[in-house]
């Protein structure tokens, strides 16, 4: 082996003196099934360990195994952890796909790949690092059937090596990877990992400029993934009966959820559980199910996505007509069918805002981050009690399935809320109670639970066709005061929900409106409206739905306001036209990507830049 | 709703059950169905049966679908929560409420089209689960809220008002319940006051998933010459499978055992259900034999009534969940919010 062909002949952009330390994204293109998950896993872990601040985006197929998919890391020493377009590090072994893998690569970028691949012939402004996996897995890995698997940890030392990514950190994310239990396994990847980093110290001459140096931007932070975080949020909001079906990018977070629960929700003395979980036969039945133990009391969710949204729709109306309390998780993802189930959108905004026939509204929360997953789900299971109607807590198959880095959750400080519910003491006290009654002036009547031990507890609960005190009706008066007071109580959620988080730039003529997973981008493509077109940017990020008097605030302060969607019809602007005046509506303008990747800060600005007529 | 039940001092009451309450205690709201319909002379049997084994009427959950029977909810046990959901989909709704508080006693009322058509999906579901909780099929044929069409338990060959013939095969709403996991099945006539009453007092009793189908004649729809579920035709092709009687816990059971042979099955609760026989030997903890005696019923146009199968022991869905004894639902928040040492623990291991 020599190191001739690894260094171009001529110089290259970026191959200079100057080193890029802790700004580029890595991809890893493999084939799904083959376990690089792992060993992408643990070279993001690696960099996060190092003190460098880190994502990780999984773009994979809707297939078990044998199909394209690529892993991207990005560093980033400034923080920035939203998707990054070009790719500066790529990691090839994919046969499939290489060759369009490197033909998409900016100049300058390194490339490491299966020697027999050949890819160096391809262009001649790349840095270019053969590796012969094959040759290097043998001798490491003896039993033939591990060898797919065991391949993937080779790179993860090949771009250790390059990157000057510390192989301790390789080792202890290898460890924290396959626990204790699994030590064999890991020293079996531990092997594969120093071929790889050996075999590249004494072939290559590095030629790029892409380095990783320890610094200290993550101190205490986690890594998660915000099914996980949304589960930790339902586990301590005290979440006791839970009901699902499976889909995609929504699985995952009751799979958490059960992992967690099945640890730590056991009384101690009997074993036995403080909470049902139910697979359900389909959402029809999960969403059934959800408010029928939310109708008993139960503090209830379930999670889906588009399809399961669907198929929900004539219970939630029933769920907002009998105002019944639970959590509807919606990890949102492109559909239907056979569509992309395994890419992300931000695409039931419209759809679950108004889920149902007839006059229907729902709340919507939009977390962005793991904290706000945690911290807005146990939110959640209050504000559904409260105002005693479902609640969606939106995310994305971006923001759900991919790892994150966090700040550790914080414990919540406030007590369970159960909103208004009387026992058998108060019927006792009262008499009496009229179930849909407002008599607090909030829009929101008491309710009892079923087997409240008291003669007076008992209502029936129906449709839309009822009065004050919950008896059929089809007049036309009882009719609208029961829908007016429903559409107060939406007007009341107003003052209850999460207010949006806002920055103002000085100076600034024009906004941004994002929400969820599209901040990461938006805020990236403010510093890059500053920076390179010395252009000043507001943003306000929703935080949920109905809107606050700050969404309305923020868009008269300035001239023209981008409202940016992860979805081709501009769903969250449309939302946004239903409920603002005019002169509002003529300031906004639409921002939208749909691609199925997360929103690039690039995408954005150069958007913004187009419209703006720069 | 009455306040005198709780008032001290006031007048004794004239009669009333081992639980001291009145049968008005059991009524619900004045029916709106047809006059003769039979889903009325169910909600008559069950306001008896709940009156007589003295259950509390604020410990029952009722639910329904949507149609004709789905209404009946609303007359009988006015002290009862009730839940009228979404056409087919009460079994998930009880579900839920059940997963909630497993000490409710569930009562669903549906019909062949709540049940054998647009909620075979749940009806089914349900009884793989063996979820305790007594449901009621109030099987007419036909769809009566919108009029007359027919139902997926329509006899085939059977003619709607209008002599349109149903050339499909019927679901047996008790057959299916059997195959898959129902652990009380019955069959029974809304004009059989003694038989359902004994089937309805059973079910109360019943620990596990009680499935209730009873023809319950449409006298606006489906009562006509060509009809297989109409009075007429009932009183020509019901073929009671044994006499049925039910002996509550609270009662000692009679030494003098009256003539004929007789078999008594000793539900969860400590009560029986005293089976005698008629014309043929059946053992009703066989439930192959039930699916035998369904097969034979089907080829000779009889319509079976009485207990085809009772198993009393097998768990329920609650038990495999292993949940807590008391509600999930209203557990406290010492029970339900882990401490903060717990969130410790799993941040630590997400570092």
């Amino acid at each position: 082996m020599s190191t001739l062909e690894v260094s171009p002949a001529e110089s290259l952009p970026g191959q200079s003196d100057h080193a890029v330390i802790n700004d580029f994204s890595i991809q890893v293109a493999t084939v799904n099934g083959s376990g690089s998950q792992t060993a992408n896993t643990v070279l993001m872990r690696s960099l996060f360990q190092m003190g460098i601040p880190v994502s990780g985006k999984n773009m994979f197929p809707s297939n078990i195994a044998g199909l394209p998919t690529w892993f991207t890391i990005r560093v980033s020493r400034h923080g920035y952890i939203g998707r990054r377009k070009e790719i500066d590090f790529l990691v090839a072994m994919n046969p499939e796909t290489a060759r369009e893998d490197v033909m998409h690569l900016d100049a300058g970028a390194a490339v490491v790949y299966d020697e027999p691949l050949k890819l160096n012939e391809l262009r001649g402004d790349l840095h270019f690092y053969p590796v012969p996996f094959d040759k290097l897995t043998a001798p490491v890995c003896p039993e033939a059937k591990l060898r797919k698997l065991v391949r993937n940890m080779i790179y993860d030392g090949v771009v250790a090596q390059l990157l000057s990514i510390e192989m301790a950190e390789i080792h202890n994310a290898l460890i924290k990877q396959f626990g204790k239990k699994k030590a064999k396994a890991a020293e079996l990847n531990w092997g594969a990992c120093q071929a790889g980093f050996d075999f590249a110290a004494r072939t290559f001459t590095k030629s790029d400029p892409f380095r990783a140096e320890r610094m200290d931007g993550n101190a205490g932070k986690i890594i998660v993934d915000g099914n996980a975080a949304c589960a930790l949020g339902c586990m301590f909001a005290g979440v006791t009966v839970v009901t699902w079906y499976p889909i995609t990018p929504s699985s995952s977070l009751v799979e958490s959820l059960i992992g967690y629960m099945r640890r730590f929700r056991h009384e101690p003395e009997t074993g036995k559980a403080t909470y049902a979980i139910v697979q359900a036969e389909d959402e029809l039945a999960s969403i059934g199910m959800a408010l029928g133990a939310g109708w008993a009391g139960a503090r209830s969710m379930t999670a889906t996505a588009g399809p399961g949204i669907s198929l929900m729709s004539e219970f939630i109306g029933l769920g907002y007509y009998a105002e019944i309390p639970t959590v509807v998780f919606n990890v949102e993802r492109v559909g239907p069918s056979t569509g992309l189930p395994t890419r992300t959108q931000q695409g039931d905004l419209l759809s679950t805002a108004v889920l149902s026939h007839g006059d229907t509204k729902h709340p919507m929360f939009f977390p962005c981050s793991p904290e706000e997953c945690f911290s807005m789900s146990i939110e959640a299971f209050d504000f559904a009690e409260k105002f005693q109607t479902p609640l969606f807590v939106m995310t994305d198959l971006d923001l759900g399935m991919n790892n994150w880095m966090a700040h550790p959750f914080a414990y919540p400080e406030k007590p369970i809320a159960r909103g208004k519910v009387l026992s058998a003491e108060d019927l006792e006290r009262l008499g009496g109670f009229a179930r849909y009654k407002d008599v607090d002036g909030d829009g929101v009547g008491y309710r009892t639970l079923p087997g409240t031990n008291h003669p007076n507890a008992a209502y029936f609960t129906r449709g839309s066709g009822h009065n004050a005190k919950a008896q059929y009706t089809e007049r036309e008066d009882d009719y609208i005061n029961n829908m007016d007071r429903l559409a107060h109580k939406f007007e009341v959620m107003r003052q209850y929900v999460p207010e949006p988080e806002v920055r103002f730039a000085d100076n600034a003529r024009i906004g941004f409106v994002a929400l969820g997973t599209s901040d990461y981008a938006v805020r990236e493509s403010c510093d890059q409206l500053k920076a390179e077109y010395d252009i000043d940017a507001s943003y306000l990020r929703l935080r949920a739905y109905p809107f606050t008097e700050h969404l309305l605030d923020f868009i008269r302060r300035h001239d023209r306001v981008y409202v940016v969607d992860q979805n081709r019809d501009g769903q969250l602007l449309g939302l946004m036209r239903l409920e603002l005046e005019v002169e509002l509506i003529a300031k906004l303008r639409s921002l939208r990507y749909y691609g199925g990747l997360p929103l690039d800060a690039r995408t954005v600005t150069e958007e913004v830049i187009k419209q703006e007529g720069k | 709703m009455s306040t005198t039940l709780t008032t001290p001092g006031a007048p004794p009451p004239k009669k009333v059950n081992h639980i001291g309450l009145e049968v008005l205690k059991y009524k619900g709201s004045k029916t709106t169905l047809c006059a003769g319909c039979g889903h009325n002379s169910i909600s008559e049997r069950i306001v008896e049966c709940f009156y007589e084994l003295g259950v509390q009427p604020w410990s029952v959950a009722k639910f329904s679908g949507i149609g004709c029977s789905s209404k009946s909810p609303a007359y009988f046990l006015g002290l009862s929560h009730g839940f009228n959901g979404v056409h087919g989909r009460m079994p998930a709704i009880a579900t839920g409420a059940l997963l909630a508080n497993k000490n409710l006693l569930g009562i669903g009322i549906t019909g062949d089209g709540d049940t054998a058509s647009i909620g075979l999906g749940q009806f089914m579901h349900l009884v793989r689960r063996n979820l305790p909780m007594i449901y009621v099929i109030e099987n007419n044929g036909v769809y009566g809220l919108t009029k007359g069409q027919f139902s997926a338990t329509a006899d085939l060959g059977s003619t709607l008002k209008t002599g349109t013939v149903n050339d499909l095969p019927p679901f047996d709403c008790c057959a299916l319940a059997l195959r898959w996991g129902a652990t009380f099945v019955a069959r029974s006539f809304s004009g059989d006051k003694r038989q359902l009453q004994a089937i309805i007092k059973t079910a109360i009793a019943h620990q596990g998933l009680s499935v209730i189908d009873v023809i319950s004649p449409c006298v606006t729809f489906n009562d006509h010459q060509g009809s297989t579920k109409s009075y007429s035709y009932m009183k020509d092709h019901e073929s009671m499978l044994h006499e049925l009687d039910f002996v509550p816990f609270f009662e000692e059971i009679s030494v003098d055992i009256p003539e004929g042979e007789v078999t008594d099955v000793q539900m969860h609760d400590g009560s029986h259900l005293r089976i005698r026989k008629l014309s043929r030997d059946y053992d009703p903890t066989d439930r192959l034999a039930a699916l035998v005696v369904l097969e034979e019923a089907e080829s000779k146009a009889e319509v079976l009534t009485g207990v085809l199968y009772v198993n009393p022991n097998k768990p329920t869905f609650l038990d495999h969940l292993n949940v807590t004894d008391e509600a999930v639902a209203t557990l406290p928040e010492s029970q339900t919010r882990p401490p903060k040492a717990v969130l410790d623990q799993v941040m630590e291991e997400l570092r």
